[in-house]
């Protein structure tokens, strides 16, 4: 087993793609995510990493290049933020009808306007129906691991779709961790070579990306649906054997002290290490509060979630990113999906916090649970509260 | 103290947002300088002015101009500006960005724009790298440079700017450095003078990103640098102009013409079709 030593988790993450022996990185400069592919640049140059390294003009041609790379057989990785992501929104799609396999690890951080580089979700949730395979690390080493991972799950012939990794810009990104970096020899055995499933080929011709007539354009659509919800299998398989290896275990839905719980949290990203310690010092004083954490986002652990949650009274759902004039946020939106029509369903009440770099302090958890503890006490369950507002949800800013 | 402002340029600067976030030694300061006085001299009401900037070091130009200023997202601000230009024609439209901005991932709007001839004066900060995000190769980076994507050195050609601005139809083009502040004054005046898609190439120092990996030395060497290998040459032929890495180079004025803006050709088209009927647009007030 490696050391574990001291690294800024960007660097880490950078070297734990060149552990995967990728063979092609595209990618274009942008805040946060600048140091991961700055650093696969350097190895690449000092001949560490057999691979090409391709400094495109903007991230639409990062992504392009991408699928190009990968339609040849390579294997590929990429890294961008915010702006970025929403650059390559309309490539997305391809890379995930094309069943592209590809790694792309995204330093989250909001969107303009204001123009603001600071850590929120709204450039995942964004992106959420692209039919890309998107998961959640809360701190370096699981984003690290996630990489190694993401290589395996995306390649397996029984899914052979593109992967995001998820990761808090700055606050994950730019943390010098300690962690343990598995080394070369590790990581091949766990993530054999690369066998495409489907490639350009000289001697063999195939056309990628025709039209789809409205004749085969629902089907098209259905196959989508089943890959992405069909890679639910070999990803928690993926996990178990990540786990058995290495000694470090991954879940599609994480939970913390949830066991006889009556309020859960709801969080994803790096929020959920504070929240453990919230909740360690709730139990202290004899609440009982636990957490649920979404690891896997695409494909969308609904029984994992149902299961989870499961005889709580109540969820403190905790979203970075809403809609405006929508219902609330996105995770709320879909837990309520999933949970609508369930017998004993928990109540839910919602907020969105932490936009755009600001922190989310034990003082906020502190509100958040007292509303919530209103709640099963009688009083009506709110809408969704954007919190941290100056001047308050509906006040004067 | 009186209330006179202490220094001309002031007056175009917002100073409450000083101290700017530039590195000593950058260029991109002196260029606003340049850009100041050349408004004056140029006689362009404030209220006639906009400033629209990408994003990058050099963007933040248009946060600390104290005229009506736009900070677009990255690479876009030559498509805001065309907007911007289109609908007020009377007002003087200002690209203000830097080559990775204009070049990378913008490089289709500036093409497009000085095909059309838009009317714009777009104002080019070259200092070879992206400086904001940490010093990555450029489509400007010279050939052989170091950059931090390019840690043994570029292998990519560069753009020679210059001549892609006259290749699509820029109807002024020059280029200056910053140790040439007066050329660079009177070019900037010029430019705002034009009608039409005016281009100006400034070379700028980047001590901080460029410099440093390159062992350049600081702002004031690569002035130096500038001083002492460049040769003024109006009217040069751009296609002689092309940057190689620490290469002696020709500044001046290279294109200097006429032809209708994307207007003209607009309003002449639609009178020839449409006869009387057409009224042309006057712009929105
Ligand atoms: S990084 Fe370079 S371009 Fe940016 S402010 Fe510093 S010296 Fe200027």
């Amino acid at each position: 087993m490696a050391q574990r030593k001291g690294m800024e988790v960007s660097i880490a993450i950078a070297e734990a793609a060149s552990a995967c022996d990728v063979d092609c990185i595209a990618a274009y400069p942008i805040t946060p995510q600048t140091h991961v592919v700055e650093h696969l640049a350097e190895i690449v140059a000092e001949g560490e990493l057999d691979a090409e390294f391709i400094p495109v003009e903007s991230e639409h041609a990062a992504l392009s290049a991408c699928i190009g790379c990968a339609a040849a057989g390579a294997r590929t990785f990429t890294a961008t933020s915010s702006q970025g992501l929403a650059l390559m929104h309309e490539v997305l799609f391809i890379a995930s009808a094309l069943r592209m396999p590809m790694v792309m690890v995204v330093a989250n951080r909001a969107l303009s306007g204001p123009i603001n580089i600071w850590n929120d979700h709204s450039d995942v949730m964004t992106e959420r129906d692209v039919g890309w395979l998107q998961v959640f690390a809360e701190n370096g080493q699981e984003a690290v691991d996630l990489v190694i991972l993401a290589h395996k799950i995306s390649e397996d012939h029984r899914v052979l779709l593109p992967i995001m990794v998820h990761f808090d810009g700055f606050i994950v990104s730019h943390m010098i961790e300690p962690l343990s970096l598995p080394d070369r020899d590790e990581v091949k055995k766990f993530l054999p070579n690369f066998v495409p499933a489907m490639r350009l080929d000289i001697d063999n011709p195939i056309s990628m990306g025709p039209v789809g007539m409205p004749t085969v354009y629902t089907e098209a659509k259905m196959v989508a649906e089943a890959a992405v919800r069909g890679s639910y299998g070999p990803i928690v398989e993926t996990f178990k054997g990540f786990g058995d290896m290495f000694g470090r275990h991954y879940r599609p839905v994480e939970t913390y002290r949830s066991e006889d719980a009556e309020i859960m949290m709801v969080t994803m990203g790096s929020i959920s290490e504070t929240a453990m310690t919230w909740v360690d010092a709730q139990r202290e004083r004899g609440e009982k509060v636990g957490l649920v954490r979404f690891r896997l986002w695409r494909p969308l652990p609904i029984e994992d979630f149902k299961n989870a949650v499961r005889g709580a009274k109540a969820l403190t759902v905790i979203d970075r990113h809403f809609s405006p004039g929508g219902p609330g946020g996105p995770v709320s939106a879909e837990i309520k999906q999933v949970l609508y029509g369930t017998a004993d369903a928990p109540q839910i009440v919602e907020f969105v916090a932490g936009l755009g770099g600001r922190d989310i302090n034990m003082e906020d958890f502190d509100q958040m649970y007292g509303k919530t503890k209103a709640v099963l006490a009688g009083a009506p369950v709110p809408p969704f509260e954007l919190i941290q507002v100056r001047g308050g949800h509906h006040g004067e800013i | 103290m009186s209330d006179a402002p202490r220094n001309p340029v002031e007056k175009l600067l917002r100073t409450e947002r000083m101290p700017h976030i530039w590195c000593p030694g950058c260029g991109i300061g002196t260029s606003v300088n340049c850009f100041a006085r050349a408004i004056e001299q140029a006689d362009i009401p404030y209220d006639k002015l906009h400033v629209v900037s990408g994003i990058g070091c050099s963007g933040r130009v248009a946060g600390y101009v104290n005229v009506d200023s736009f900070h677009t997202t990255h690479g876009r601000a030559i498509a805001f500006a065309t907007g911007l230009s289109l609908s007020r024609p009377s007002a003087k439209v200002v690209v203000y960005s830097g080559d990775g901005d204009l070049f990378a991932i913008g490089g289709n709007h500036f093409i497009h724009a000085a095909r059309r001839n838009i009317d714009m004066t777009v104002i080019c900060i070259n200092n070879f790298t992206y400086g904001m995000t940490g010093g990555q190769v450029t489509p400007t980076t010279p050939l052989t440079a170091k950059a931090s994507t390019s840690p043994y050195g570029n292998f990519e050609d560069s753009f020679n700017l210059p001549n892609l601005a006259e290749a699509c139809g820029a109807v002024y083009v020059a280029r200056w450095t910053i140790y040439h502040v007066r050329q660079l004054t009177r070019a900037m005046t010029k430019a705002l003078s034009t009608k039409g898609f005016s281009f100006l190439e400034v070379l700028a120092p980047c001590p901080t990103l460029y410099q440093r990996r390159n062992k350049l030395g600081d702002g004031v060497a690569m002035v130096q640098f500038f001083k002492d290998h460049s040769t003024i040459k109006n009217g040069a032929s751009t296609s002689e102009v092309g940057l190689g890495f620490q290469s002696d180079m020709i500044v001046g004025e290279f294109v200097d013409r006429q032809r209708p803006t994307f207007m003209d050709n607009y309003n002449a088209r639609m009178k020839e079709v449409l006869g009387d009927s057409f009224v042309p647009f006057e712009g929105i007030k």
